[in-house]
C-alpha cells in the first residue's frame, strides 16, 4: 500500500449526511459571497453611511467565511494535502478576521444605537413643534378675529351699533347659534334682554339680578360656562335636541366718574351687563379655551367702546347746552345794552330838557328876589327858589348817580382849604338848624391839615348831605361834627372788615363823625340806608323830602375817594352817628395859613402879579398912604413907605423899581424930589421909575410932571385893576401917563 | 340872632350906605384889598382915617377960633382930609372938603365955619355908620359865619 498525503474524511463520501453538508456548504458559500456584494451595492447607493472600513472588514469576514465553506466542498472526498492546507489557511484567516470584527463590533454597536435614539428624539420634537404650531395658528386666528371685531366695534360711537356689531361679529366668528346681551335696568335690580343676534326685536324680558349664576358670572372676569337651563340662557324656544353649550361673560359698564387716572385698570363700577353665547345645538362642539379668551377680550373691548360712546354723548350734550346758553346770554346782553342805551338817551334828554327850564326858573326867581317885594311876595319867591334848587339838585343827583354807576365819574382833584369846607358846611346848615332850634357844633382836631388834595366840591357835598340828614332827622337837641385825622387803630376798628386802609406818606385819612340826637335808626335798617331810592319809612316823616339818593351818592363818592362811610345807631329814638373816612392827599408845598398883617414878604395867592417888586410910596396923608400900600401889597409888591421928601430921598435906592409920589400935597416939592432923584441915579437903568399920584385932573400938572422928568402919572382914586395894568404897562414901556 | 338874618342885615346896611351916598366905590376897592393876608385891612384903614380926621377936625376948629386965620395951613389940612376921605371912599365928607377948600381959597370965614360944621356932622354920621357896620361884621364872625361880599 502506498501511503498518500490525501486526507480522508471521517465519513464515507457517499453518505447521505455528507451530501446534505456538501449542498449546505455550497449554498452558504454562495450566500456569503452574495451578501458583501449586496452590501457594497447598497453602501454605494447611500452616501451617509459613516463606517466604510467597518463594512470592508465585515465584507472581508464574510468573503473569507464564504471561501472557507467553498473550500469545504472539496474536503468531502478524498482530497490532497494542498487542498487541506488551503482550507486551513482559509479557516485561520477567517478566524482572525472574525475575531477582529467581533472586537470591533463592541465599539460600533453603541454608536449605532445612539443614532437611533437621536432619531427618535428628533421625531418627538418634530411632533411637539407641530402641535405648538397648531396652537399658535389658532391663537393668531383668534387675534385676528378679535382685531376685526374690535375694529368693527370701535368704528362707531353709537351705542346701539356697537352692541349690535359685537353680537353679529361674535356670532360669525364663533359660529354661534345665539348671542344675547342683558343690560341692567335703571333700578339695578333686574337684567333686561336688550339685544339678540337672531331675534330682531327682543321683548322686554327681564330676569332678577340676584341669581346665583349671574352673581358667579359677575364676580369673575372670565367667561364662565353656564347651564343652558339658566334663565338667562333660555333664549331659544325649547328644542328637542340637546342645546349647545352656553357661556356667559360680564361686560363692565363704565361711567364717566370711573375714569380716575390712578386706578384705571380697576373697575370700581358695580354695573355689569351680561353677554350670553350659545353654541349650535346638536353639534358636538365644545368651548375651546381660545374661544373663551376671545369672548373675554371682546367683552373688555365692548366695555371700553361703550364708555367712549357715553363720554361722547355727554360732551355733545354739554356742548349743545353751552351753545344754548351762549345764545341766551347773547340775547340778554343785547337786551341789556338796549336798555342801557335807552336809559342813557333818556338821561341825556332829561338832563338837557329839564335843566333848561329849571335854569330859567332859578335865574328869574333869583332876579325877582333882588327887586322890591312885599314880605309875602318875598316869602313866595324864596319858596319857589328853594323848591327849584331842590329840583335842580335832584336832577344833578340822578345824573351823577348814573354817571357814578357807569364808572364815568372822576374826581376833580385839587388843593383846597379843608377848614373852609367845614366852615362852609356849617354856614349852610346853621340857618336850618337854628330854625329847628338845633345846636350845631364843629370840632376840628388841631392836627388836621389845613390844606388837602382831593375833590372839594364832592367832599363838601358828601359832608353836607350827612349833616343835612342829621339835621333833617332830628327834631331837637344838638348836632356835633368832629373831624380829625384817622390813625391806624381807629381805622381798623371800623365796622367794615372789607375796608383795608393803606397809609402812605403823602396821604392821610380824614375821619368825620356827625352825631345827632334825633330819631335814630333801627339797626336792622342800617344796611338798606345806602341803597338807592330806599327811604326809611318807619320814621313816618314823609314830608322830609329828598329822593333817597343822597346817601347812595355819598357812598359812591366816598368809594371813589377810597374811603368808607357807615352809620351807627343804637336804635329808634337814640340818635345816630354817621362816620365817614376818606383818603385825601397832602399838598406838596404846605401853604402858609393866616399870616399876620405885617409888611414883610407875604406869599400872596392868586393875585401875585408882581412878586417882590420893590416899590417906594411917598404920601404925607397916612390914610391914603395906607390904602396905596394895601393896593400894592395885594399885588405882591414889597412896599416901603415914607411920609416926607427927605425920608424918600434917604431911603430910595436902586433896588426900588418904582417910586409912587403923591404930588397933590402942597408943601411938598415933588418936582424937586424928582430932579434930585435923577441926580442921584445917573445911570438910567439904576433909577427907579417915578410915578405921580394925583387927584388933579388938569393938563398943567401933567405937563409939569413930564417936564420934571417923571415917568408916569396916575389919577386918584386908583382901583386894583388900574394899578395892576399901570404897573404892567410901566414895567414894559417904562413910561405911563394916564390920559387926562 | 340868626346868622342868615345878620348877613342879610349887613348886606342891606351896606347897600343903603352906598345908595345914600355915604360910601362910594373906593370903599369897595378897599374891601377887595382885604384877603386872608390882610384880614383886618379895612378896619385898620378906617380906624386910621378916624384918628386922622379927628385930629384934623380939631386943628381946623382951633385954627378957625384964632384971631388970624392961617388959610393956607387950613387949606393944607382940608386937603389932607379930602385925601383921606377920598381914599376911604367917604363920599360926602370928600365933597364937603372940596367946598371947604373953595371957601379957604376965597378966605371966607363964615363959609369955612359953616363948612366945618357940616364936615364934622358928616364925619360923625359916617363914623357911626361905619362903626355899626363893623359891629355887625363882628357879630357875624362870632356866630361862625363869613362876611358876605
Amino acid at each position: 500500500m502506498e501511503s498518500c498525503n490525501c486526507i480522508e474524511p471521517q465519513w464515507p463520501p457517499d453518505d447521505l449526511l455528507m451530501k446534505y453538508q456538501y449542498i449546505s456548504d455550497f449554498f452558504i458559500a454562495l450566500a456569503y459571497f452574495s451578501i458583501p456584494l449586496e452590501l457594497i451595492y447598497f453602501v454605494k447607493k447611500s452616501a451617509v453611511f459613516p463606517y466604510r472600513w467597518v463594512l470592508v472588514q465585515f465584507g472581508a469576514f464574510i468573503v473569507l467565511c464564504g471561501a472557507t465553506h467553498l473550500i469545504n466542498l472539496w474536503t468531502f472526498t478524498v482530497h490532497s494535502r494542498t487542498v487541506a492546507s488551503v482550507m486551513t489557511t482559509a479557516k485561520v484567516l477567517t478566524a482572525a478576521v472574525s475575531c477582529i470584527t467581533a472586537l470591533m463590533l463592541v465599539h460600533i454597536i453603541p454608536d449605532l444605537l445612539s443614532v437611533k435614539t437621536r432619531e427618535l428624539f428628533l421625531k418627538n420634537k418634530a411632533a411637539e413643534l407641530d402641535r405648538e404650531m397648531g396652537l399658535i395658528r389658532t391663537q393668531e386666528e383668534t387675534g385676528r378675529h378679535v382685531r376685526m371685531l374690535t375694529h368693527e366695534i370701535r368704528s362707531t360711537l353709537d351705542r346701539h351699533t356697537i352692541l349690535k356689531t359685537t353680537l353679529v361679529e361674535l356670532g360669525r366668528t364663533l359660529a354661534l347659534e345665539e348671542c344675547a346681551l342683558w343690560m341692567p335696568t335703571r333700578t339695578g335690580l333686574e337684567l333686561q334682554l336688550s339685544y339678540t343676534l337672531r331675534q330682531q326685536n327682543p321683548v322686554g324680558y327681564t330676569v332678577p339680578i340676584h341669581h346665583p349664576v349671574i352673581n358667579q358670572v359677575f364676580s369673575s372676569n372670565r367667561a364662565v360656562k353656564i347651564s343652558p337651563n339658566c334663565p338667562v340662557a333660555r333664549l331659544r324656544p325649547a328644542r328637542k335636541y340637546m342645546p349647545g353649550e352656553v357661556v356667559a361673560v360680564r361686560v363692565p359698564l363704565l361711567h364717566l366718574s370711573n375714569f380716575h387716572i390712578n386706578d384705571w385698570p380697576e373697575l370700581s363700577t358695580k354695573r355689569y351687563a351680561l353677554m350670553v353665547l350659545m353654541l349650535p345645538s346638536d353639534s358636538a362642539r365644545q368651548w375651546h379655551v381660545h374661544e373663551l379668551e376671545l369672548v373675554e377680550v371682546v367683552a373688555d373691548q365692548v366695555a371700553v367702546a361703550l364708555s367712549h360712546a357715553a363720554i361722547l354723548e355727554e360732551s355733545m350734550r354739554a356742548r349743545d347746552l353751552l351753545m344754548e346758553q351762549n345764545v341766551a346770554l347773547d340775547l340778554a346782553r343785547r337786551e341789556a345794552e338796549t336798555a342801557i342805551r335807552a336809559r342813557n338817551d333818556f338821561l341825556a334828554v332829561m338832563n338837557h330838557e329839564m335843566r333848561t327850564p329849571m335854569h330859567a326858573i332859578i335865574a328869574l326867581s333869583s332876579l325877582l328876589q333882588e327887586t322890591e317885594l312885599t314880605p309875602e311876595q318875598r316869602l313866595m319867591v324864596e319858596t319857589i327858589l328853594k323848591s327849584s334848587n331842590l329840583l335842580a339838585t335832584l336832577i344833578n343827583d340822578v345824573l351823577d348817580l348814573s354817571r357814578l354807576e357807569d364808572g364815568s365819574l372822576q374826581l376833580d382833584l385839587g388843593t383846597f382849604n379843608l377848614y373852609a369846607v367845614f366852615r362852609e358846611v356849617l354856614n349852610l346848615i346853621k340857618p336850618i338848624a337854628s330854625v329847628k332850634k338845633l345846636h350845631v357844633s364843629l370840632n376840628l382836631a388841631p392836627d388836621l391839615p389845613e390844606y388837602a388834595v382831593g375833590d372839594e366840591k364832592r367832599l363838601m357835598q358828601t359832608i353836607l348831605n350827612i349833616v343835612g340828614n342829621a339835621v333833617k332827622f332830628s327834631k331837637e337837641g344838638s348836632i356835633s361834627i368832629r373831624a380829625f385825622v384817622a390813625k391806624l387803630d381807629t381805622l381798623r376798628d371800623s365796622k367794615a372788615p372789607e375796608f383795608l386802609p393803606v397809609l402812605s406818606d403823602n396821604h392821610f385819612y380824614l375821619r368825620v363823625q356827625v352825631k345827632d340826637s334825633g330819631s335814630g335808626i333801627n339797626p336792622l335798617d342800617i344796611p338798606k340806608l345806602f341803597t338807592k331810592f330806599a327811604q326809611n319809612q318807619s320814621t313816618g316823616t314823609r314830608n322830609s323830602g329828598g329822593s333817597g339818593l343822597g346817601l347812595a351818592i355819598c357812598k359812591r363818592f366816598v368809594n371813589l375817594m377810597e374811603g368808607h362811610i357807615w352809620i351807627e345807631s343804637e336804635g329808634l329814638g337814640k340818635g345816630c352817628t354817621a362816620i365817614l373816612i376818606v383818603k385825601l392827599g397832602i399838598p406838596e408845598r404846605v401853604n402858609e395859613s393866616k399870616l399876620p398883617y405885617m409888611p414883610k414878604m407875604p406869599a400872596n395867592h392868586g393875585q401875585t402879579a408882581f412878586p417882590g417888586l420893590k416899590v417906594l410910596v411917598m404920601d404925607e396923608n397916612g390914610v391914603s398912604r395906607m390904602v396905596t400900600k394895601g393896593l400894592l401889597l395885594h399885588l405882591g409888591c414889597n412896599v416901603t413907605m415914607v411920609g416926607s421928601s427927605d425920608e424918600c430921598l434917604r431911603l430910595v435906592s436902586h433896588e426900588h423899581k418904582v417910586v409912587f409920589m403923591d404930588i397933590c400935597v402942597p408943601g411938598i416939592d415933588s418936582y424937586g424930589i424928582t430932579i434930585r432923584i435923577h441926580e442921584k441915579f445917573t445911570k438910567r437903568h439904576e433909577r427907579p421909575l417915578l410915578v405921580a399920584l394925583t387927584g388933579n385932573t388938569d393938563k398943567v400938572t401933567k405937563e409939569n410932571c413930564m417936564r420934571a422928568g417923571m415917568d408916569g402919572l396916575i389919577l386918584k382914586p386908583v382901583s386894583l385893576d388900574k394899578m395892576r395894568s399901570v404897573l404892567t404897562d410901566l414895567l414894559e414901556h417904562r413910561v405911563f401917563f394916564e390920559a387926562i | 340872632m340868626d346868622l342868615v338874618h345878620l348877613q342879610r342885615q349887613l348886606v342891606d346896611y351896606r347897600t343903603s350906605l352906598y345908595h345914600e351916598g355915604f360910601l362910594d366905590e373906593q370903599f369897595t376897592q378897599l374891601q377887595s384889598l382885604q384877603d386872608e393876608n390882610n384880614p383886618d385891612f379895612v378896619v385898620e384903614v378906617v380906624s386910621l382915617f378916624f384918628e386922622d380926621s379927628e385930629r384934623l377936625l380939631n386943628e381946623l376948629s382951633k385954627a378957625l377960633e384964632q384971631q388970624i386965620i392961617d388959610f393956607k395951613r387950613m387949606d393944607a389940612q382940608v386937603h389932607q382930609l379930602k385925601g383921606s376921605s377920598s381914599s376911604i371912599g367917604a363920599h360926602r365928607v370928600q365933597k364937603l372938603c372940596i367946598v371947604f377948600r373953595n371957601y379957604c381959597e376965597a378966605q371966607n370965614v363964615e363959609g369955612c365955619l359953616k363948612c366945618l360944621q357940616q364936615v364934622k356932622h358928616e364925619y360923625g354920621i359916617i363914623k357911626t355908620k361905619l362903626e355899626s357896620m363893623f359891629q355887625l361884621e363882628q357879630q357875624i364872625l362870632n356866630a361862625g359865619g363869613s362876611i358876605p361880599v
